[in-house]
């Protein structure tokens, strides 16, 4: 298992060599990339940042559980900030296993966790000049909601 | 004491400032730095009840403060 939070492109034919061994029978890759239109908007690309030390330690976290409650012990996670442009691979999630549906239940799990509780920030660019924090003006979220 | 407000994204911009030093009498709550950030110009643009981290970790706006403690004011996250 092993979490990290990367500046330079995610090398995702690495990343799955990293996962898999001889016991899998199964390893799914999830992949968030940067996409051209955000809320009927032209996105040129997006700034990520983070407040790293934290979101270290709750990727680490949620790799963790999702060991704990999936039994998928080769997961590995990287997450990448600085400017990324469209289609580049901001996210990569790897799960192996000996079977498909464990591995698929954790990559889920902690595409889900991750997006709810993980500080990281997207400045989006738009094709007219402008940059707007992503969710920014949301206020509360998931995790205050669930009140921890 | 003394203790470290950490500031980011839409909310370092509120604020011109993406970490704050601030004074505060011993056993002061979250809830006292929020209400101190509240003041400071531009603060009025945090919502009331943003989240907090006290050392990393995710903390309630009744958590006491201990001297050097590491606070973050964290904006909506949006990793993905």
């Amino acid at each position: 298992m092993r979490t990290a939070i990367v500046e330079q492109p995610i090398d995702v034919a690495a990343l799955i060599d990293e996962a898999g061994d001889d016991s899998c029978g199964a390893i799914t890759v999830f992949l968030g990339c940067v996409r051209d239109v955000n809320d009927g908007r032209a996105v040129t690309g997006i700034e990520y940042s983070a407040y790293r030390a934290m979101a270290e330690r709750e990727l680490a976290a949620i790799a963790h559980e999702a060991q704990i409650r999936f039994g998928v012990t080769r997961l590995i996670v990287e997450h990448r900030l600085g400017a990324l442009g469209l289609r580049d691979v901001s996210v990569a999630i790897v799960a192996a296993h000996a079977h498909r549906s464990p591995a698929l239940d954790a990559q889920r799990f902690v595409i889900e966790e991750l997006k709810r509780r993980v500080p990281i920030w997207k400045l989006e660019h738009y094709a007219d000049g402008h940059r707007e924090w992503v969710n920014a003006g949301t206020g509360a979220t998931a995790v205050e909601q669930a009140g921890t | 004491m003394t203790v470290t407000v950490l500031l980011f994204a839409s909310y370092a911009d509120a604020l011109g400032a993406s970490s704050i030093e601030m004074e505060l009498p011993s056993g002061s709550t979250v809830r006292d730095i929020l209400g101190k950030l509240s003041s400071l110009p531009g603060g009025d643009r945090l919502p009331p009840r943003p989240l907090v981290a006290v050392n990393e970790v995710y903390a309630s706006a009744s958590t006491t403060l201990r001297v050097d403690d590491e606070i973050a004011i964290i904006p909506p996250v949006a990793g993905g």
